[in-house]
């Protein structure tokens, strides 16, 4: 179990980026590339091979650098299933192992999504969509939008440095982020420089109290993440517009388009494939949002706000005891997760693009 | 990413130019595309032009600086005196130049091992899991080993499958790794995703290479510790950086698994664990009372605000001298493994 960098996995996860050129017939290209995909499909799998023991034998090599870490993997991921049990037991630590407990049937579900834990859980989903979903949509327009403008950057050297400052807070730990963010937000006194500024500047006659507004708080989180994550998420989409024809450039350019209309006209639609694969792909990761944000920032006079399903988990569950509930919390979010990114990758094979699973 | 065409594959091994270039998975090769342009765009370099250069090189030089503005905040701070620190105000430049709190930290025990664990846990972890991970990829990339998709597809699963936390600890506890320092590396020696990146990458490499190394009767083993590792030295670059800033920036698995015992403690779970006490001790306002409060180490004096600053840049360092000469192969370790087996 690490400090699962879920969000640099989904970025970096399952899309190409635009590859056709605008304009050809959309219906019959996709019709070709079915083909070809086809055809690339039953060129790799080569003809059905029986599998005998004498070729069993003849891989023993490769069967021996592959079957024992298979088996690991089995162990360390599938195997912990068995802990789900938990979520249909009165888990008490004490009484050993899972074997010994007493086991009560969906009486946790029932305690986790009706009565006063229901009122808290309701509230818990609705916090982390919320913060998801802000995070995501301020996200992705914030990196489009920056990559559009590195791209307009004709020096080079410039546009490496800038890349380079852009990308290392995604390298700086989550710990250390918000750290960073309580600090920032925190009191003119307390070293607060972002109300120092607000201050400075007059938009605000006193300072804010970002910290114990419950208003303020899926803001701070979808502008933290973006402070992060904000160079490194143009990556993807900088490789996909140098992927762009500059054919295109010079046509429009001879039409006598400017510079924004060929952003508007070439670039964002030439992005497109990628933007779509890219907000669908981390839409099914919903569930999955930052942990330590709401986890370090999120104190008791905003916690309506800041609480999410990871949070909830580690907290009210391991941190207080109450295994079972959580182990159900954790159920449900992996269930659901499954959902989605499943009706996610369907989405992006119907979209026709290169798929996850 | 400027010196070399963006989406052009991982700088190739120099030697043999692969079979199947990697670029065609990502885009057409790029190569052609700046000279006419630019040409065209000199000739016709109007005000507006002129206007909007102008208004993309501030905003993004505004960028930087809100980008690298709370970092040197914390580096200030952390070069400040820590009394002094308390009063607020500072900016980007210490006011008392001092290097107490450097001195302090580097005083205080906990931090001071906890450091060398966070830098024995992110070896071993890089060490074994590039060994692991680069065997299976290696096996997974032979065409011809016949159980190379249920094995893949299993791989893939976990990607998107988690039993959760507590049946995670529940596991490590089971097995016995719990307040052991197994229990950082043992559960982490494969990710799914480097290990498609990695399989891919290998795919790409010619088989006629491997194939002249059989008939000269190396075996699989061989082939991959002699042959294909060598080759894949770009890639195991990035794989291995991506692991060591994953490992260097971990703290919940000390929490969970080995907060028991203090040796075992990271870097940044004593971080962790200054900012909740931090947080907890009060919001804002009630903040100063526990700020002006001092920490005393080794005999010196400081203040929470600024010890907190200087493990935050002890933390943040290391990492940052690294990334920078990744750089360039950033696009291509994301790119290959947008493809999917």
């Amino acid at each position: 179990m690490t400090n699962a960098p879920v969000s640099n996995l989904v970025t970096a996860t399952g899309l190409e980026p635009a590859l056709e050129p605008a304009g050809s017939s959309r219906a019959e290209d996709r019709k070709a590339r079915k083909a070809a995909k086809a055809k690339k499909k039953s060129l790799e799998k080569g003809p059905k091979r029986k599998i005998t023991w004498d070729i069993v034998w003849a891989q023993r090599a490769l069967l021996a650098m592959a079957v024992p870490l298979l088996l690991y993997q089995v162990l360390f991921k599938y195997v912990p299933v068995y802990g789900w049990a938990i979520a249909f037991q009165n888990y008490k630590p004490g009484r050993g192992g899972i074997f010994n407990q007493q086991w009560v049937g969906f009486d946790n579900f029932e305690k986790l999504f009706t009565g006063v834990n229901g009122e808290r859980f309701r509230q818990v989903i609705i916090n982390t969509l919320g913060q998801s979903v802000l995070t995501l949509i301020v996200g992705t327009f914030g990196a489009i939008i920056l990559a559009l403008l590195l791209n307009e950057v004709k020096n080079l050297g410039f546009k490496r440095v800038l890349q380079n400052i852009t990308y290392m807070p995604h390298f700086l730990s989550w710990v250390i982020v918000a750290s960073l963010a309580a600090v920032a937000l925190s009191l003119p006194s307390s070293g607060g420089f972002i109300n120092q500024f607000l201050l400075a500047v007059g938009l605000v006659d006193e300072p804010v109290m970002f910290l114990t507004e419950p208003n303020y708080f899926w803001g701070i989180v979808a502008g933290t993440s973006l402070w992060k994550e904000l160079g490194w998420n143009t990556i993807l989409y900088l490789a996909a517009i140098t992927a762009i024809d500059p054919a295109l450039y010079e046509a429009a350019e001879v039409d006598g388009a400017g510079r924004y209309r060929k952003m508007w006209n070439i670039t964002l639609p030439g992005i497109m494939p990628t933007i779509v694969v890219l907000l669908i792909i981390n839409s099914g990761w919903i569930l999955s949002t930052n942990f330590e944000l709401p986890y370090f920032l999120g104190n008791g006079l905003i916690s309506e706000r800041a609480e999410t399903i990871d949070v909830f988990v580690l907290r009210y569950g391991y941190q207080l005891g109450n295994y079972s509930l959580a182990v159900v919390a954790g159920i449900f979010k992996t269930i659901v997760a499954i959902i989605l990114v499943g009706s996610a990758n369907q989405a992006a094979k119907r979209m026709n693009q290169e798929t996850l699973v | 990413m400027s010196t070399t065409p963006v989406g052009a594959p991982i700088a190739q091994p120099d030697v043999l130019p692969p079979s199947k270039p990697v670029a065609t998975m990502v885009g057409k090769p790029l190569r052609r595309r700046k000279p006419p342009r630019e040409k065209v765009r000199r000739k016709k370099r109007t005000t507006e032009q002129i206007i909007f250069t102008t208004a993309n090189t501030t905003f993004l030089l505004v960028l930087a600086a809100v980008t690298l503005y709370p970092l040197l905040n914390t580096l200030a701070i952390s070069l400040n005196d820590g009394m002094d620190a308390v009063r607020g105000g500072i900016g980007i430049w210490p006011r008392v130049f001092s290097l107490k709190n450097y001195e302090v930290v580097l005083n205080m025990d906990t931090i001071y091992k906890a450091f060398f664990m966070s830098v024995l846990k992110t070896v071993v972890v890089v060490a074994t899991n590039l060994f692991f991970t680069s065997m299976l990829a290696y096996a997974l990339s032979r065409s011809e080993f016949i159980f190379r998709r249920p094995i893949t597809l299993i791989f893939v699963l976990t990607m998107y499958f988690d039993a959760g936390l507590i049946p995670n600890y529940l596991l490590i506890r089971d097995l016995g790794m719990l307040n052991s320092f197994h229990a950082y590396w043992v559960p982490v020696i494969i990710s799914a995703f480097n290990l498609i990146v990695l399989r891919t990458y290998m795919k790409s490499i010619p088989e006629e290479v491997i194939e002249s190394a059989k008939i000269d009767g190396a075996g699989h083993f061989r082939v991959w510790w002699q042959i294909v590792m060598p080759l894949c030295k770009p890639a195991l670059a990035v794989i291995g950086l991506f692991v060591a800033v994953g490992s260097w920036n971990a703290w919940l698995d000390t929490l969970l698994y080995n907060s028991g015992e203090q040796w075992l403690s990271t870097l940044q779970y004593e971080l962790q664990k200054l900012l909740a006490s931090s947080m907890n001790a009060g919001q804002n306002s009630a903040n100063m009372a526990n700020n002006a409060a001092s920490v005393s180490a080794g005999g010196q004096l400081t203040t929470p605000i600024a010890l907190r600053s200087a493990i935050t840049m002890v933390a943040a360092v290391p990492i940052l001298c690294v990334y920078p000469f990744l750089q360039k192969h950033f696009v291509s370790g994301l790119m290959i493994g947008s493809v999917k087996g």
